[in-house]
């Protein structure tokens, strides 16, 4: 039976402490769109979307409605768009982002993300059309958000793909240079990208899932946070405990979302993806759970221990909360997205080196990272190499969205609005790789992928 | 189907009565009420059954938030099913 404090401590999560679902990704597969005339496809990938969507907006406004927990996005996710290019004589990807650019707005989602290639062990028929025209493709579309994966742990790291994403993550800023280079916060580049993630920019609808699928990512930093602060000074096991049983909290939350939506738009329910994810509201952000934990600072040192317990523990608690759990899983690091990790960069607490530690125990990478206008792309395929090395080497997930300030130096700053919030510019080392990276081929794959 | 509804702001005559009028307009039976103060706020939590309701539930709730706003009280109705899954295992 309920009892009257646990209703209330709902309703103060929701109220007070920004718990919410933040959102619901429906994930299409595109591979029955496939056609040699590009218009016909292009035809096909519309009908398709806007068919089985239709109702994803409207569907998920009336759970929000009747259970009481905000949902904050409607997405969806396709099949890697390289993927069914591949088939098309003319290979127009460009001319695609804007079909599956305008379904989504058919659709009422804010992202719709797949305008992707998989290319960790080399570039397929459509892969380097794709990659290639990402930049004009982020620019003339406003809500395809791409991923490129360059590496798994299985294949080891394409330094060819590496070299080029580099130039495109350049580029991109620089076509979006007037609209404070919102090109690149569109863009991720995975180590081990996973095929059922529901969060954006990296989300897309891998090659082995079904037709039609709902997963749904949950957030809830505030929460956690707010149960720290009322726990006061208890040891690192007892913080550990707490985290754990908010994140089950949390993670129930996401799962009756999850299944309520499936039954009302008669489609498989995937996986709850158990994720700390902030947004730069105040009492969203997972540095200030790090520093309720005892951190004067995010990015002092101890950072990385405080994440590696809170990482953990999300897991620990969401996993028996749900019955599949999938995509990335975890704390995020965004720095732009995250009102505690944008004060700890303005005041210089928290460096490109931190954070890079960070993502060797965090769910993903260097996330929405603001980086000086003049840097090479030598420089940018650099940081994709070592974060990927990190992802390859320890069997996790990885990611670079780093965004070039065209224009701009170190300290100033870039704002993107809405979710994907605003921060100061931060500092690169200015040594160049250039070398190494112009090298190209493959680094084969680690000892940890031979497991058979 | 049972749905919580949760009333929470400053102490005052008439609270119960309108709820519990809102209630019974649209043929929504009350289970169950509790009441208590919590850092000097009035809060009453109403266990309802809206099996038989005439109107959706997500209408009655807007209806009732709108009613609380009136009276400067923030008055949430949610499904049952939310705390359930939160709290029990």
């Amino acid at each position: 039976m309920l009892n009257a404090r646990d209703i209330l401590e709902t309703i103060t999560m929701i109220q007070d402490e920004h718990l919410d679902v933040r959102t619901i990704t429906m994930g299409i597969s595109l591979l029955d769109c496939c056609h040699s005339d590009i218009d016909v496809m292009c035809g096909k990938v519309y009908d398709k979307i806007t068919r089985y969507a239709k109702d994803l907006v409207r569907t998920g406004e009336q759970i929000e409605k009747e259970l009481g927990i905000p949902i904050i996005n409607k997405r969806i996710s396709v099949t890697p768009a390289a993927m069914i290019l591949a088939s098309c004589e003319d290979k127009d990807a460009v001319k695609l982002a804007k079909t599956l650019d305008r379904a989504a707005v058919t659709c009422g989602v804010n992202f719709l993300g797949g305008f992707s290639a998989l290319v960790q062990k080399g570039f397929g028929p459509g892969d380097r059309e794709l990659i290639e025209a990402i930049p004009e493709a982020l620019s003339v579309t406003e809500r395809i958000c791409s991923s490129v994966n360059i590496g798994s742990t299985k294949t080891g790291i394409n330094m060819d793909a590496v070299a080029l994403m580099g130039k495109v993550v350049r580029k991109s800023a620089e076509l979006t240079a007037d609209r404070d280079c919102i090109g690149p916060a569109k863009l991720v580049v995975f180590c081990n990208a996973p095929e059922d993630n529901p969060f954006m920019a990296g989300a897309f609808h891998g090659a082995g899932e079904p037709d039609c699928v709902i997963n749904v990512g949950v957030s809830g930093p505030g929460v956690v946070r707010a149960a720290l602060a009322k726990a006061g000074d208890c040891d690192l096991t007892a913080v550990a405990d707490l985290i754990k049983k908010t994140a089950f909290k949390i993670t129930r939350m996401g799962q009756l979302v999850a299944s309520e939506a499936s039954r009302r738009l008669g489609v498989p329910f995937g996986i709850v993806d158990l994720s700390l994810a902030p947004t730069p509201a105040i009492g969203d952000s997972v540095a200030h759970i790090l520093e309720e934990m005892g951190l004067e600072c995010c990015g002092c040192h101890g950072t990385t221990a405080a994440l590696a317990l809170l990482n953990d523990a999300v897991k620990k608690g969401g996993v028996m909360a749900s019955s599949h759990v999938g995509g990335l899983s975890g704390a995020f690091i965004p720095v732009t997205e995250d009102a505690g990790m944008i004060d700890a960069a303005r005041c210089g607490c928290l460096t490109l080196n931190k954070l890079e530690a960070m993502t060797a125990v965090c769910s993903v990478g260097l996330d929405m990272i603001n980086i000086p206008g003049d840097t090479p792309a030598e420089v940018i395929s650099a940081i994709i190499a070592d974060e990927a090395a990190i992802g390859m080497v320890n069997s996790k997930t990885t990611a670079v969205r780093v965004i070039p300030a065209i224009g701009k130096q170190v300290g100033e700053e870039l704002s993107f609005g809405g979710l994907l919030g605003s921060g100061p510019v931060m500092p690169l080392s200015t040594y160049s790789p250039a070398k190494f990276i112009n090298r190209g081929g493959r680094i084969p794959a680690p000892m940890q992928s031979l497991k058979n | 189907m049972r749905a919580v509804i949760t009333v929470i702001g400053k102490d005052m005559v008439g609270i119960l009565a309108k709820v519990s009028a809102e209630c019974s307009n649209h043929n929504i039976n009350v289970l169950e009420v509790t009441q208590s103060i919590l850092q000097d706020m009035f809060a009453m939590i109403m266990m309802v059954d809206i099996t038989k309701s005439d109107i959706p539930f997500t209408e009655f709730s807007d209806m009732l938030q709108k009613a609380g706003n009136e009276m400067g009280l923030s008055i949430h109705a949610m499904h049952e099913d939310i705390f359930n899954a939160m709290h029990t295992i």
